[in-house]
């Protein structure tokens, strides 16, 4: 390769050039062109020449910040060019750099010694450039080796020079947290300076430094507040509002205390960006404060009015801010609220779509929802799931909190899922079912909603509804005693446009086909014949049919637990004696003519033959889910088929025994069906007793040698017959749980033995790990029930007795809530390290405390403060400690605050208490000293006991 | 905090950007992917903010130029509003009422006036004339350094080094 040669300098390309012929590259040349550029730059840039370098390093940082060239090759051009005594060049260099230099640039290290040095040039442009390029590179290195020099800098008689160190200080503050305790004093001296700028740059670092950890700067109210009181400078004022907005809320007197200066600036100013500051930290931190709120929303409302999109959308804004504390405040501006909701800009409709669910309340819920549903019919699609988003959540809200009428309700979400542009069919389905199970009372109507969704034919080609759909399945299977016409249901679940289906919602459209069968043919032979068989033929029939229930019984809840998210399968709740009286009492729910149409022979036979012709085809399925669903009909069928058939032409006998078998088996099946299902607490399974003899500590390694000749029916079968043979080789003499317990064993061992080889990965406690293998599943046929199991019911039984007894007063149906925080978040907030160790250095700075080295820790030593003291003496300063909160006649709530805020700060008592002391003693001297000073109103004691703040300011 | 300063073109082109937040490279590209695609289709009259990734962009556009700036949940938006004023302004008295070609053709000067208007992600400088007068005197230095390295002699100089 050509080394740069004169002509190379000569006939270089200058960025003018790069950039026309850039412009004038023809559509898809352009990435050509440029990887040619950077070819050439690639030669010039090693030219002995700078300004060659120079212009080669610019040509490549134009292509860098504009097109993305890579240019991490040429980062030590750019090194070298910085140290170029010609400003325009260093200029470059450093442009070049900030804008491509990245923390892990390895030349970076390179930078320091010529930034040092720019640091203290006598050419203040090249310092103002380093600080600069600094601000935009600082790694940690770069920060330790540079702070004594920018100390020196936060001193420089260059006020513009001074500006531009405070505001690059935070970066190295953010590195290098270090250097807080070099720099800090200096800067705070900067919050009195004259200058407009300094004084700017100081303000915008603290606003900065609160945000992320407002507490640490409680002590420097005073010079805060004087900022507030005398400074006419707009951008300052913002900056020093946003900064009491977080310290008010920590420090109540404090909020006293700014609430008028922060009211009269929002009187006076014409300033649209600090009155809405102004009215922002109000609204946000001082909405205790009744007057200045009322100020606050007249203000808002004057943004309301105007024309200004800007200023309405924020206003908005500010509203909704309000609206958590002062509901009025929404309601005052219902009307501008609403008609936003038509706005042209999708920002300020989301706003208000904000507000309105705001607004909603028992009384006026069923009023806006209709408002609401009109917008979302006639908006665009995004706008429109947008409101039944919020329809959905707010109406969902602590457990239905807001609904009354659960009928209506229901018809809304059916009415809402018809929707053109819905796409919250998620949301639906999971909403549909949790009131099908939490409200008893609310059955009959979901039923009668879903009969609407499941026989339209046309909803079943929108694929955004199929989750409703799948709900509304679930729900007419489930709650089959409450369907009027069995047949008409049962086409629609066996339409032919439900192969438009994806295969898991088909799966429970069959699944509740079976249910709904079941019912039929039940409620035809219980009516048909008044069972008075003998009861050891009933057991003969119970035992020889178990497999099929079995069966059925364990697909069922595979098809409940995908539906219901979580919910837990049926609980075994009904007992024994009384499973038909459910189905006789809604047999007398239901008409007296359609009871009379579903138990005529031939209804059930075309009810049966019409499942037979459907579902015949889905027995060769590839999906195994629809495939098994429809085998077990299709077997079941099989035996029932000819019962009802040949009830005329058949010998006593023959009759009596199929009848038997058939009705047995009916009956059993209907059981299983009809047990309710009912929403489980997340706890339950921890609050079941560990049955007796069960060991959970003890290794299961070795039961993989009990388990290893038990040949495992795998994930039962795909065809009824297939798995009885299977079963009867096996397990069929065994207690029926046992079948579901092998899986889990299987898979535990296999866990132990993993946990065996990778022990060290897993967590120390195996408690609950082991209690979720062990526990018997929760289904259970109710006859052969183990103990644990009516155990759960029990339980399962008193919560909802309480439950009933919490909601006795309430007019609305009864919601089914579980008592221990259902869905409960638990929200563990991550520390920030690094800001931690600011505000821990920037807290030893201010309060003085050297021997503390953790951020947490808050104490005082008095030497550092006198000379805080000594710093200002006009500020009249007693430094307190936060954390001291010994009874005094502070205010009750402020007590609680403070107590409140030693809960959350775990540091050790016994260091606090001896600091508490320390501090005691040396308040009462500041006391002492202060004392004629201090007003007579009792904030005297107030300040000695509990306070943040210097007494300038209580 | 401002975390970023973006100049898109109505077509899309960017035409300058700052960021005073670290991204690399990749998410770059895609914020200003983004971001181009969120503002731009977004017609006149309306508010000038867009919520993205729980911070808020604020934009103005000034011909036919998008100047975004991407704050905070509780900055305040009109003072960033004020901000793009204020920089918009100093470009107009600096170039002579500026446009796009200027900024394209001068892409280093638009950062040196950026860089005077904002540090470390905040304002700086309120004040117009000081803005002008700092980029004025730093013209000046590169103007002095010039004409000595324009000199004849001192580019043969260079050449037979």
């Amino acid at each position: 390769m050509a080394g740069p040669s004169l002509m190379d300098s000569f006939f270089q390309r200058s960025l003018d050039d790069l950039i026309k012929g850039i412009r004038l590259c023809l559509p898809g040349g352009e990435a050509a062109f440029i990887a040619k550029s950077v070819d050439e730059i690639r030669r010039e840039i090693k030219s002995t020449d700078s300004q060659t370098k120079a212009t080669a390093l610019q040509k490549l940082t134009y292509l860098h910040s504009l097109h993305w060239v890579d240019m991490s090759w040429a980062a030590f051009p750019a090194v070298e060019l910085s140290s170029s005594s010609v400003h325009s060049h260093k200029r470059l260099a450093l442009l070049s750099a900030s804008l491509s230099f990245n923390p892990t640039t390895d030349v970076i290290l390179l930078l320091t010694h010529q930034l040092r040095k720019d640091f203290s040039s006598s050419n203040p442009h090249d310092v103002s450039l380093a600080l600069s390029t600094l601000s935009s590179i600082s790694t940690l290195d770069l920060s330790r080796d540079l702070t004594p020099e920018l100390f020196i800098l936060l001193n420089s008689s260059k006020n513009f020079v001074k500006k531009k160190a405070i505001a690059a200080i935070l970066r190295v503050f953010e590195q290098y947290p270090e250097a807080v305790r070099v720099c800090f004093k200096r800067i705070v001296e900067n919050l009195e300076s004259s200058d407009m700028g300094v004084l700017s740059a100081a303000v915008g670092l603290f606003c900065e430094l609160t945000v992320r950890e407002p507490r640490s700067y409680l002590p420097l109210a005073p010079e805060f507040y004087k900022i507030l009181l005398d400074s006419r400078n707009n951008w300052v004022l913002i900056k020093v509002l946003k900064i009491f907005a977080k310290l008010a809320p920590l420090e109540p007197r404090l909020a006293k205390r700014i609430v008028e200066p922060i009211c009269e600036h929002l009187r006076r100013t014409g300033s649209k960006s600090l009155a809405f500051e102004c009215v922002n930290t109000i609204v946000t931190s001082l909405s205790e404060h009744e007057p200045a709120v009322k100020l606050a929303i007249m203000k808002i409302q004057e943004f309301l009015l105007e024309n200004d999109p800007n200023l309405k959308y924020l206003g908005l804004q500010a509203l909704a801010v309000v609206a958590a504390k002062h509901s009025w405040a929404v309601l005052e501006n219902k009307e501008v609220v609403i008609k936003s909701l038509d706005d042209v800009d999708v920002n300020i409709k989301l706003e208000s779509l904000q507000l309105v669910m705001a607004m909603v309340s028992e009384d006026n819920l069923a009023e806006i929802c209709k408002v609401l549903i009109s917008y979302a019919l006639k908006s665009e699609p995004e706008f429109c799931n947008e409101i039944l988003g919020s329809i959905l959540s707010t109406c969902s809200r602590n457990f239905y909190e807001v609904i009354v009428d659960f009928d209506w309700y229901v018809s809304l979400l059916g009415e809402m899922s018809r929707i053109p542009h819905c796409q919250k069919g998620d949301d639906i389905e999971t909403q549909l079912i949790d009131i099908g199970m939490r409200v008893k009372d609310v059955r009959l109507e979901l039923v009668h909603v879903a009969r609407g969704l499941l026989i339209d034919p046309a909803l079943l080609g929108n694929p955004f509804i199929h989750n409703v759909l799948s709900a509304a399945a679930w729900l007419s299977g489930e709650y089959v005693e409450f369907s009027r016409n069995l047949l008409e249901l049962m086409e629609s679940l066996l339409q032919p446009r439900t192969c438009l289906l994806p295969s898991p919602i088909r799966a429970v459209y069959i699944q509740s086909a079976f249910k709904v069968l079941t019912f039929g043919v039940y409620s035809f032979l219980s009516t048909g014949d008044d069972a008075s068989y003998p009861s050891e033929l009933t057991d003969f029939v119970l035992k020889e049919d178990f497999q099929e229930s079995s069966e059925t019984v364990t697909s069922a809840p595979i098809s409940g637990a995908d539906l219901s998210n979580g919910l837990n399968p049926r609980s075994s709740h009904p007992s024994a004696g009384n499973g038909e009286d459910p189905v006789i009492a809604h047999e007398q729910t239901s008409s007296a003519s359609s009871k009379k149409q579903q138990l005529t022979q031939k209804s059930v036979m075309d009810l049966v033959n019409l499942v037979e012709v459907n579902l015949g085809p889905l027995a060769g399925s590839h999906e195994v889910e629809i495939q098994e669903r429809a085998s077990n009909i299709l077997g079941m069928i099989g035996m029932i088929k000819p019962r009802i058939h040949s009830s005329m032409d058949e010998s006593e006998g023959d009759r009596i025994k199929r009848e038997l078998r058939a009705s047995g088996m009916m009956k059993l099946m209907f059981d299983a069906f009809s047990e309710e299902l009912g929403p489980v607490s997340v706890s339950a399974q921890e609050r079941v007793p560990i049955p007796e003899g069960l060991v959970l500590k003890e290794s299961l390694s070795d039961i993989e040698a009990i388990c290893d000749h038990i040949k495992l029916p795998i994930s039962s079968s795909f065809s009824l017959v297939r798995s009885h043979s299977l079963n009867n080789a096996t397990t069929i003499h065994e207690h029926p749980s046992k079948e579901e317990y092998e899986p889990s064993s299987e898979s535990t061992s296999l866990l132990a033995e993993h946990r065996k080889r990778h022990g060290i990965y897993y967590l120390s406690s195996e408690n609950k790990v082991m209690i979720s293998d062990d526990y018997p599943p929760a289904l259970e046929l109710k006859d052969q029930a183990i103990d644990e199991a009516e155990d759960l019911v029990k339980l399962t039984k008193q919560s909802l007795d309480l439950r009933k007894k919490r909601n006795q007063a309430k007019p609305r149906p009864v919601v089914v809530k579980l008592d221990d925080g259902e869905g409960a978040h638990i929200v563990v907030k991550k520390p920030q390290l690094k800001d931690d160790l600011i505000s821990g250095a920037v807290r030893e700075v201010l309060l003085g405390n050297e021997a503390a080295s953790s951020s947490s820790n808050k104490a005082i030593k008095k030497r550092e403060k006198n000379e805080l003291n000594i710093d200002r003496p006009e500020s009249n300063i007693t430094m307190t400690s936060t954390v001291a909160s010994e009874p005094g006649n502070a205010s009750s709530r402020h007590k609680l605050r403070i107590s409140g805020k030693e809960k959350k700060r775990s540091s050790s008592g016994k260091e606090k208490k001896e600091h508490d002391h320390k501090h005691n003693q040396k308040s009462d001297r500041i006391h002492a000293k202060h004392k004629s000073r201090q007003r007579a109103d009792g904030t005297l004691n107030v300040a000695a006991q509990s306070p943040v703040i210097p007494d300038f300011l209580l | 905090m401002i975390h970023f300063v973006l100049l898109i073109s109505r077509q899309g082109k960017v035409r300058l950007t700052k960021w005073y937040s670290p991204y690399s490279q990749k998410e770059r590209t895609k914020v200003i992917r983004e971001l181009s695609g969120m503002i731009l289709s977004r017609g006149p009259k309306l508010c000038n903010f867009v919520e993205w990734r729980g911070y808020k962009v604020v934009y103005k556009r000034y011909a036919s130029l998008y100047f975004c700036m991407c704050i905070d949940q509780d900055d305040n938006e009109l003072e960033v509003l004020e901000i793009i004023h204020h920089f918009v302004e100093i470009l107009d008295r600096y170039f002579g009422s500026v446009c796009e070609l200027d900024l394209i053709f001068n892409f280093h000067k638009a950062y040196y006036i950026l860089d005077e208007i904002l540090i470390a992600g905040e304002l700086q400088e309120s004040s117009k004339k000081t803005v002008a007068r700092l980029i004025a005197a730093q013209d000046s230095l590169v103007e002095q350094a010039k004409e000595q390295a324009s000199t004849i002699s001192n580019m043969i100089a260079q050449a037979t080094k």
